[in-house]
């Protein structure tokens, strides 16, 4: 049997999902990437590598660290997170209009219309419509992150936060906790600050119709899942698989990619043998004093980025 | 006296050339660099715009080097930019820098103003003297917006797309030294025929994509993250709705002397969103995407720099401006962040979404 690989490394998580030729869901994976994203790409291969037996045909990776896990893997495809979550989405659930994704570090809002993205926007500067708005908040409740959303649906009366901004949203919440409110009512509060604020940031002048699908890491709390739906007036689906998305968009691209050129330029799981490390160095070529990194596998520099001009293009 | 001014794109060639035909020694900034920008970001309020910062840097940087003159552009109407000389003239001076500052303010219809200007910088001057470095700053501006022009049309065509950087960076660089209007003229069919001789891709249709938005960053590769090369080597046609002649020729020249009605067309197009002046390009940006609708370009891109008043209003008028005509509008707020990961991933989506859509058409 054919199957595709999906690599999707983030700034919080490193996901990977295998396809078959039916774009149906065989495995899947997650991994905290804790700021080392070598190491959870060589962790997940290692991990996936002995739960597949099927033949790799096709890899694709997404993701902040897209073009470095291209590298490592020989991906066929490397492609942005937004049209790897618009893919996905439109493979889950055909006929998607609107995907909310609220991941840990940024959070974006897909619309489709006939399966083609039309439209689409990210967060810029803000994170209090993000998922480490949650964590933090959870962290100084005191509340493990994963009951949040069912303590959030067990509120009687929402407390109103400030949700402009995640230390305004700190400052108004202690104030509330100060005055006696319960945690329950606090935290639908929090949940429905966040989706105000990620409704006023990132939905902005977007025209949301259903079906509307939210994925992303902060799809698995049903606190704000209920706090969008009452709050867009639609029903809301989070698909079996939100936490690995883009993943799996990403291997539906693979599964195009090698379709169109006819083979793969997957390096194979022994890829994980091989020691691969970065460097980097400050090149003073001129004032511009760019970052240069250097990815190596073993002794043999891979790839290079980070610069400005042409000079360190070559490897 | 040494004289100097900001960067801004490729305004420096004619700027200079026009200056030192006046007989002034001119101090062209360094390029823009990261040190240009921190030591701006360091010395300017923090709630300012971009180009106040970058304007900073830039000064700071030619007095380093021996300026004591600075000529600055200035302004009426709600953008901040009418106070930026007025601003930085003060910051300057808390840094205990020595210089003076000259602000050109906009004609109106004044040109005793401008005179009285002109005299401060070099005395008593001849008009045809005046006239002559009037001329051959405008051939140099003309030629350094054409070869950007042609080097937009000409990258997404290539079989090898870095060379028309290439070609683009070596035309500045012949245009700069440029001695005679005549020498300029002949340095200019240079450039073109070697831009004709690159290898193309035959066969090919770019998407094309218009750029809207502020002035400033529409025209300074530093602060757009060269989003023309980037677009231009990713396969898509770029042009700019701003370059420095037009924009010239629509606010400095008196009306009968312009050549075309363009700013007129502009507005027409804007009038069923927005129908008066908000300052800066606001109403610019809104007119030049219905107008790059009807051209048939696939999508807009506008760029502004954060906190900037007139192209928040247009940002807010875009979406339905977007919906109406089915063109992908996409707004980027430039400030002084030099990551550029998640810029691309904005860029590549977008590029993804146009590509996505026009396939889609040909389908129907």
């Amino acid at each position: 049997m054919k199957a595709y690989m999906g690599v999707d490394v983030g700034s919080v998580s490193t996901n990977i999902a295998i396809i078959n030729q039916d774009q149906e869901i065989l495995e899947k994976l997650y991994l905290r990437t804790q700021g080392q994203p070598i190491n959870a790409i060589k962790k997940g291969l290692m991990e996936i590598k002995d739960r597949v037996d099927y033949e790799i045909s096709g890899v694709g990776t997404t993701g902040s660290a897209r073009q470095l896990a291209g590298v490592i893997i020989g991906a066929d495809t490397v492609k942005n997170e937004i049209t790897a979550h618009a893919v996905a989405a439109s493979t889950v659930v055909p006929g998607v209009q609107t995907v909310l994704e609220i991941g840990g570090q940024d959070s974006k809002i897909i619309v489709l219309r006939d399966g083609v993205v039309v439209d689409f926007g990210m967060n810029t500067v803000c994170a209090a419509g993000t998922g480490s708005f949650l964590d933090q908040q959870a962290s100084r409740l005191n509340i493990p992150i994963e009951e949040f959303g069912g303590l959030a649906l067990q509120a009687n009366a929402p407390v109103r936060i400030a949700g402009r901004c995640s230390v305004f949203a700190e400052s108004d919440m202690i104030h509330k906790q100060q005055l006696g409110h319960n945690v329950e009512d606090i935290i639908a509060g929090l949940s429905q600050a966040l989706v105000k604020n990620y409704l006023n940031n990132v939905g902005q002048g977007k025209e949301i119709l259903g079906p509307v699908i939210f994925q992303g890491g902060v799809a698995a709390n049903d606190g704000i899942k209920e706090a969008f739906e009452k709050e867009l007036g639609l029903e809301v689906i989070v698909p079996e698989y939100y936490d690995v998305m883009g993943a799996i968009g990403s291997a539906v691209l693979a599964q195009e990619a090698v379709n169109e050129k006819g083979r793969t330029d997957f390096k194979g799981f022994d890829t994980t043998d091989f020691n691969y490390y970065a460097s980097s160095f400050e090149c003073e070529g001129c004032s511009n004093y760019c970052e240069v990194i250097n990815i190596y596998q073993d002794d043999e520099v891979i790839a290079r980025w980070g610069s400005k001009c042409p000079k360190w293009e070559a490897v | 006296m040494k004289v100097t001014f900001p960067h801004m794109g490729t305004m420096s060639i004619p700027v200079k050339s026009m200056l030192e035909e006046l007989g002034l020694e001119v101090v062209v900034p360094p390029p823009i660099t990261k040190r240009t920008l921190d030591l701006g970001v360091k010395h300017s309020p923090e709630f300012a715009c971009l180009p106040l910062k970058m304007n900073v840097g830039n000064y700071i940087e030619a007095l380093e080097q021996g300026a004591d003159t600075i000529l600055m552009g200035g302004g009426v109407g709600p953008c901040r930019f009418g106070y930026y000389g007025e601003v930085q003239e003060e910051i300057l001076e808390g840094l205990g820098y020595d210089f003076e500052m000259i602000i050109l303010e906009p004609l109106q219809g004044d040109w005793k103003e401008l005179f009285r200007t002109i005299k401060l910088l070099v005395g008593n001057i001849a008009i045809t003297k005046i006239r002559s470095a009037w001329q051959k700053g405008w051939a140099k501006a003309k030629a350094v917006d054409k070869i950007n022009r042609l080097a937009n049309q000409t990258r997404p065509y290539l079989l090898k797309r870095s060379q028309a950087s290439e070609v683009y960076e070596e035309g500045l660089e012949l245009i700069e030294q440029a001695e005679t209007i005549k020498d300029v003229e002949t340095k200019l069919s240079l450039i073109e025929e070697e831009f004709n001789n690159l290898d193309r891709n035959k066969n090919f249709e770019p998407l094309k994509v218009g750029l809207v938005g502020e002035i400033y960053v529409v025209l300074e590769p530093f602060t757009n993250l060269q989003i023309e090369k980037k677009l231009g080597e990713m396969g898509v046609l770029v042009d700019k709705s701003i370059y420095l002649t037009d924009w010239i020729e629509g606010h400095i020249f008196p009306s009968f002397l312009r050549q075309d009605q363009k700013g007129k067309k502009v507005k027409e197009a804007a009038q069923p969103y927005l129908n008066h002046f908000v300052g800066g390009h606001g109403l610019e940006s809104v007119g030049e995407t219905v107008l790059y609708s009807q051209k048939g370009y696939d999508g807009v891109i506008q760029l502004f720099p954060f906190t900037c008043m007139p192209e928040i209003i247009a940002e807010s008028i875009l979406p339905t401006v977007s919906r109406d005509l089915n063109l992908p509008v996409l707004s980027l707020t430039m400030d002084e962040h030099t990551g550029e990961a998640g810029y691309v991933t904005r860029l590549e989506a977008f590029i993804d979404l146009l590509k996505r859509k026009r396939r889609k058409e040909v389908v129907i």
